[in-house]
């Protein structure tokens, strides 16, 4: 599959991190963002669980550290980072307020992306058929899907405001990372994927 | 185990370098005139570029990979890993291991003739350390014309050595892969030893380590020191696993003290072998050097400060149902490096078998190796050498 069309998250991510900082990358899987971002001469680390993935970041020269992220991040310093990223993993963490939280202690700025929950399609289908909704972003039943914390645009800057994090830019995109002015006048509703770009108050 | 030999770098005849001069070991005393006896596989190339160094662990020695005649049933350590298309490939690196000083297989140590007693050095052979290994494996280098190794690969004690070598000669190395290791002991892990070393130095036969000249061998502690040491490179899932609660006998259980469990038996067979094959005074030796080994110690504990001359690019690999060395020890290892902004893989493979895991051939274990490989071998420029 095309890169650009399995992950639309990563060109607005590369966009937003600035030359020559440093990265950690959260739920890295192959390495692809922090390697898009080693033209940008961005130092970076990633973070990753799952064994198949460590060489596949390998093979991408790309640093990588397995650790499960639901034990937090005790292995990084304060502020030993410019940026931290999560993209599309926070739905799945089992702590994402600790994590966000975790995030910013030893990041300046944080990232994340996830699955709106509140786009039109998925409202409609838990509305009129009654069901837990399946799509392109979240293609598992809900006994098996590892997506345990979905949240809507509009929770997850409640959550802000109550944790003190400062939004600091905000997109919706399509599965195309394609924006519009619907997009932009309607994020909650026609976004499905949201990006945040965040620090502390 | 033909299959194996197809895949193996054959016929392996040791080699053994002599050096006249003097080396001022860590402990302040010094060595001079000693031997240092190597395996090596594969080629070195035209600049000398494609040079690994493989550093053994506590009861390991220089015989790496291959075997030393046809009826050989005693196959190099980790030929699992060594060997034409393994991860650590002969096609591609030219690999050394060298027994470290202090060992009994061909490198000088207690076993060896004092020159100036004409008698085996016994317990007058000076305390070595991982540091004093590195600067002697060092030499060994120089000797064979490698100026920069292209990795230097260690499990357990022989990661240490993987790392030391980062710190102590940092314009010498391109890559350490640290495996199954740690920055230093747990009070746990030399509780551990010391009970090891006291069981062999309590035995009678011992005679304060001058066994040598009393034609004795201390194999009764010998023994109970390689089977405590063996309970803690295996875990209890796999004991559980491996032995259970299995009776030799079922139908006849004898209530006394002849081995019944299986694992009894298991762990006395091993603790014969290794006491009929191994130099009590090298296993005393082998385990201070690990009790001993605190690069932080310098540095007011700051494994990260003592890091800070590294600049290669490090592997790290633990696994989880290893007690001895836990995955928390590795996470130590990681932060040093990436504190000093290091490049680092750190994989934690997931396995069952507990420390000795490093040596066995588990798929994510493998995977991981022959990935960072062969980055090793196209990044360092041994492969473009290669394609000349």
């Amino acid at each position: 599959m095309d890169q650009k069309i399995k992950r639309p998250d990563f060109d607005i991510i590369t966009k937003w991190i600035e030359p020559s900082t440093r990265v950690l990358d959260l739920g890295c899987e192959d390495g692809e963002l922090l390697k898009r971002l080693g033209d940008k001469f961005v130092s970076g680390y990633g973070v990753e669980i799952n064994p198949e993935a460590i060489p596949l970041c390998v093979k991408n020269r790309v640093n990588v550290i397995q650790l499960n992220l639901d034990q937090g991040l005790a292995g990084f310093d304060d502020n030993s980072f410019d940026f931290v990223v999560l993209s599309l993993t926070l739905q799945a963490m089992k702590q994402p307020r600790q994590l966000l939280k975790e995030m910013l202690r030893v990041g300046q700025t944080g990232i994340v992306s996830f699955p709106n929950f509140g786009h039109w399609k998925v409202r409609t289908q838990l509305g009129f058929s009654g069901r837990m909704p399946v799509s392109r972003h979240l293609p598992n039943s809900w006994f098996n899907t590892p997506n345990i914390h979905m949240c809507t645009l509009k929770d997850f800057e409640i959550l802000c405001t109550e944790e003190d994090i400062r939004i600091l830019d905000r997109r919706a995109v399509n599965y195309r990372h394609e924006t519009s002015i619907g997009l932009k006048l309607f994020p909650n509703l026609l976004g499905e994927i949201a990006l945040y770009m965040f620090t502390s108050a | 185990m033909n299959s194996k030999k197809n895949h193996s770098v054959g016929i392996i005849t040791p080699q053994t370098l002599h050096f006249d001069g003097r080396v001022q070991l860590k402990s302040g005393d010094s060595l001079e005139n000693f031997d240092v006896v190597y395996e090596s596989y594969g080629k070195l190339n035209s600049k000398n570029t494609n040079a690994i160094l493989i550093c053994h662990a506590l009861s390991g020695d220089h015989h790496a990979a291959g075997y030393h005649n046809t009826d050989d049933t005693h196959i190099g350590w980790w030929d699992n890993l060594i060997g034409p298309g393994k991860p650590i490939d002969t096609n591609r690196f030219f690999v050394i291991c060298t027994n470290n000083v202090g060992g009994f297989q061909g490198s000088t140590g207690p076993a060896s003739n004092n020159p100036s007693t004409n008698q085996p050095y016994g317990p007058d052979f000076p305390m070595v350390t991982v540091e004093d290994w590195v600067t002697v494996q060092s030499m060994v280098a120089d000797r064979l014309k490698i100026d920069v190794w292209a990795a230097v690969i260690g499990g357990s004690l022989g990661g240490m050595q993987a790392m030391q070598w980062s710190i102590d000669y940092p314009s010498r190395i391109k890559h350490s892969c640290i495996i199954a290791s740690t920055p230093k002991l747990s009070a746990q892990n030399i509780a551990f030893n010391d009970v090891a070393r006291q069981a062999i130095r309590t035995d009678s036969e011992f005679y304060d380590g001058r066994y040598y000249e009393k034609n004795t061998v201390p194999s009764r502690g010998l023994r109970v020191a390689r089977m405590l040491g063996h309970i803690t490179y295996l875990s209890d899932d796999l004991m559980a696993e491996k032995f259970g609660r299995n009776l030799r006998d079922i139908e006849n259980i004898g209530f006394n003290y002849n081995p019944e469990f299986e694992v009894e038996s298991y762990l006395r067979y091993q603790g014969d072998r290794f006491s009929q094959s191994f130099d009590a005074n090298t296993y005393l030796l082998m385990t201070k050097a690990l009790d001993y080994y605190d690069p932080a110690q310098a540095h007011g504990g700051d494994l990260s400060h003592a890091m800070a001359p590294a600049v290669c690019d490090f592997l790290v690999i633990s696994f989880t149902s290893d007690w001895r060395f836990t995955v928390e020890r590795s996470r130590e290892i990681v932060k040093a490096i990436h504190d000093n902004d290091l490049n680092v893989t750190y994989a934690e493979i997931t396995a069952t078998q507990g420390h000795d895991a490093f040596l066995l051939e588990i798929p994510d274990y493998l995977n991981v190796f022959t990935a960072y490989m062969d980055q090793v071998y196209e990044c360092t420029g041994i492969k473009s050498e290669d394609s000349l």
